[in-house]
């Protein structure tokens, strides 16, 4: 049964990817860069920290296609050794925030009463202050190291998601199903967790490719004003960043290079979103 | 001669879907004349509600007329521009639709909005429209029209909306009014009001009206002509009294016994040859006096945290096998009372008895493992939103098997579940689909299996054919009965439609406001009832075995 299962499900996907190449775009760019973060360091042509002074500042050639740095280090080598750094900072973060989010808004969507009152409460006192502010105060605060830019970004995301799952749990939690659930057996907690968080997960999905665009451009900005990860990491932020200093004197590919990256990624996981909700509602099944 | 006011000329509306084209309505002639009432009936997808779409050329955007004509006072609506539509809609052809609540600007004032539509096709002062509009809320009776015009529509009832809704669509004087399912989802007696109400304003206007229903009652009080739908094709068309005495198409004679009456017989609901094959149940002999009823409710209370009481003093009791209808209007009290009786929900005071057992204490957080849980089931009212969108048919009958008889999944949990689909005649190769590849009836199976499942000995039917066509509703009706009969089960049948507690229970309980207004024999009780309140009850609900009383001869 599973691998009928597993054939429609393909079939489904495949439908949905046509009916809007957008998403398909977005889908095949999604997957080059997970390749690239994977298989990254056995791509480059040169090593992403080691200087050559001599070839510094060095204009895109056939040699070095995105040019090179003030230090000489090869642009190419270093986004493309960047990406798996992002990704992983990214992908964590809202890892984190999404698991955390679906448990404590689908409980409080559905018991209601104080606990909800009081969560709610505390997701505004958290989005009262301007997010990427309290990023970085949390990694001023905690010390600047890739973990602390992880924990940083998934707080500040907290809050959508537990928004976002007691607003689904709670339009839901009248349902005949769920009360069919409980009539068999089946305790408030396991409803929740068995029944209603399913539910909600196609949704969530959606809102977690959404936030994936916005965690990269987080930890790059973190990156960017010197809170977030050390040079001489290779990392988009902080290419961004030195290279700032240079767009002055004509040296645009220092910026625009590591800028594209970041919109390339971005923009793959924002447009990816919509497909997805498609694709995993199973009522947009035949 | 007359020239027809609308004439319908081989209509054919096609929309695409991803499974391609669908016919939705395939080569539909009608006409009607001016000042006629015609009421359209049919089952879900007959392509009822679409013809009215057509008229009104209101389709969405993936339907399309794909041949035909429609001549409204010898124009063709089919060719009509955007400007002509504009002066069609509300002045000339107006149309009232299901749930007037969500057809209502909720941020808006009732009085604002009848202003609006005047103003919309009229050429008169914003004070002309309010005084119109005023005059409007008196004619559709709206009691303190001045107080109602500032009213937002959250403060209304849904039949007030309605009759809001009507004034709209009165407003500019229209020949034609489409009215599509304007009661359903409406009370007995508020809909015999607001009907009642629309055919005044109909006769006394001289305006056309076509009744969108699936409801041959209600079509039968009401209209003149009635014209039977079935998958977009008009099988049949006649007076009611002819159409539902002797209906000639295979499938119109389907329909009407298909349709509980005051009379019918739950055996009588499908015709012979179609009826799954009758079990010889075995009567049970009747419990040896002394033994204590299977469910014993003692005075049970329940507030809600405003502090109104929703049920108040609820007393009640059943034996093994019997079935108890429990029927009353939205805000009675009866979905309340089913579901603490189910013990859903908590009793504020009361005590609820259960094989001698007190049930009442138990919070219903915690009553998920007491070993009576599996003894209460309950099926609940639309099939739609009772199984859960992620479970396979298989998923949902095997959780309660799973849950309370402590089942493993493999060979016998399997046989098992097939059992209860063979036992509520869902076929077994539908049991790896998902609830929404089913079909209604299907899915209300799939309920019924799934309740069924653990054998229990009460079983509380929250209105469980609500959501049903008439013809879906006979199998399923004649398959609680059988599986009733079978395992000796006890009913609590939830339902505001009398005529189907009628025929399913032995006793019935009228709710009102919370308390108990009436209790007895069913059929003694519908036949000679007691109070003002169930003869009002019994008198609103429309049927069609008797001749239409409303119409002005």
């Amino acid at each position: 049964m599973s691998s009928i299962d597993a054939s429609s499900t393909l079939r489904h996907t495949v439908w949905v990817l046509r009916g809007n190449p957008l998403t398909a775009v977005a889908a095949v760019g999604a997957v080059f860069l997970a390749l690239i973060a994977i298989f990254g360091p056995l791509l480059v042509p040169y090593d992403p920290v080691a200087s050559d002074v001599p070839q510094a500042l060095q204009p895109p050639s056939a040699a070095h296609w995105f040019g090179t740095d003030q230090l000489g280090r090869d642009v190419f080598s270093r986004i493309v050794i960047a990406t798996r750094l992002d990704l992983a900072i990214a992908v964590t973060a809202v890892s984190i925030s999404f698991v955390i989010g679906a448990v404590i808004g689908s409980l409080c969507g559905y018991a209601g009463g104080k606990l909800d009152r009081v969560v709610g409460r505390l997701v505004d006192v958290l989005m009262a202050f301007p997010l990427f502010v309290l990023a970085m105060a949390m990694v001023a605060a905690l010390g600047n190291r890739v973990e602390n830019i992880v924990i940083a970004t998934a707080i500040i995301n907290l809050p959508f998601y537990i928004r976002f799952a007691r607003a689904e749990v709670n339009v839901r939690r009248n349902l005949g199903w769920v009360e069919a659930a409980r009539a068999c057996g089946d305790s408030n907690v396991s409803v929740v967790l068995r029944f209603l968080l399913p539910n909600v997960l196609p949704g969530m999905a959606v809102q977690m490719s959404l936030n994936l665009g916005w965690a990269i451009l987080n930890a790059a900005g973190l990156s960017f004003i010197g809170l977030g990860v050390k040079p001489p990491t290779a990392e988009w932020g902080i290419m961004v960043a030195e290279g700032a200093r240079f767009i002055s004197t004509g040296r645009w590919w220092l910026v625009a290079f590591p800028g594209l990256a970041l919109m390339v990624a971005v923009l793959c996981f924002n447009l990816l979103g919509d497909g997805l909700r498609d694709i995993l509602d199973p009522r947009k099944r035949t | 001669m007359t020239s027809s006011l609308l004439r319908i000329e081989d209509l054919h509306v096609t929309f695409s879907t991803r499974g391609g084209l669908v016919q939705a309505v395939r080569g539909m002639t009608l006409s009607l004349q001016a000042g006629e009432t015609l009421g359209l009936v049919g089952e879900s997808g007959s392509g009822k509600s679409v013809t009215g779409f057509a008229v009104t050329r209101l389709l969405d955007r993936a339907g399309r007329i794909a041949a035909g004509r429609i001549l409204f006072r010898e124009q063709d609506i089919t060719k009509a521009t955007s400007g002509d539509l504009q002066n069609l809609h509300g002045a000339a052809i107006a149309m009232i639709f299901q749930n007037p609540r969500a057809a209502l600007n909720p941020i808006r004032p009732v009085g604002a909005q009848i202003a609006d539509a005047i103003l919309a096709h009229r050429r008169v002062s914003r004070q002309e429209a309010r005084t119109e509009a005023l005059n409007l809320l008196r004619a559709v009776q709206i009691r303190d029209p001045e107080r109602r015009m500032e009213a937002y529509p959250h403060e209304l009832s849904g039949g007030m909306c309605q009759r809001v809704m009507i004034a709209i669509a009165i407003s500019c004087n229209p020949q034609l009014l489409i009215a599509d399912e304007p009661t359903t989802g409406l009370d007995v007696t508020t809909q015999k009001v607001v009907m009642d109400l629309l055919a005044e304003i109909a006769a006394a206007r001289g305006m056309a009206t076509i009744l969108i229903t699936h409801d041959l009652g209600l079509a039968a009080r009401y209209c003149r002509r009635v014209a039977v739908m079935e998958l977009g094709r008009l099988v049949e068309e006649a007076d009611p009294l002819t159409l539902f005495r002797s209906p000639q198409h295979r499938y119109t004679r389907r329909l009407v016994a298909a349709s509980p009456t005051a009379t019918s017989r739950v055996e009588d609901l499908v015709p012979e040859g179609e009826a799954s094959p009758r079990v010889e149940v075995k009567e049970l002999p009747p419990p040896a006096a002394g033994t204590p009823p299977l469910l014993d409710v003692q005075h049970i209370v329940k507030r809600f945290d405003d502090g109104v009481p929703a049920v108040e003093n609820f007393s009640m009791t059943m034996a093994a096998g019997e079935s108890v209808g429990l029927v009353g209007e939205s805000g009675s009290g009866k979905s309340t009372t089913s579901r603490m009786i189910c013990r859903l929900i908590d009793p504020s005071e009361g005590e609820i008895l259960f094989d001698g057992y007190s049930i009442a204490k138990i919070p219903a957080r915690d009553f998920h493992r007491s070993p009576l849980r599996k003894d209460i089931q309950i099926v609940f009212q639309d099939p739609n939103e009772s199984l859960n969108p992620r479970f396979s048919a298989f998923d949902c009958i095997a959780h309660p098997l799973l849950r309370l008889l402590k089942m493993r999944a493999g060979d016998t949990l399997r046989r098992r579940v097939e059992e209860c689909a063979d036992r509520v005649g869902l076929p077994r190769d539908l049991l790896a689909r998902f609830p929404h590849q089913l079909s209604g009836g299907q899915k209300a199976r799939v309920g019924i299996a799934r309740a069924i499942a653990c054998r229990p000995r009460l079983l509380v039917l929250d209105e469980p054919t609500a959501a049903l066509d008439v013809s879906v509703q006979a199998v399923v009706l004649q398959l609680l009965d059988r599986l009733r009969r079978e395992d000796n089960l006890a009913f609590l049948f939830v339902s505001h439609d009398l005529n189907v507690v009628r025929m399913m229970c032995d006793r019935t309980i009228v709710l009102r406001a919370g308390g108990i207004v009436e209790q007895g024999e069913s059929r003694a009780l519908f036949a000679n009832p007691q109070t003002d309140y169930t003869r009002e009850l019994v008198e609103a609900v429309p049927q069609f075995g008797s001749p239409p009383s409303l119409l002005p001869a």
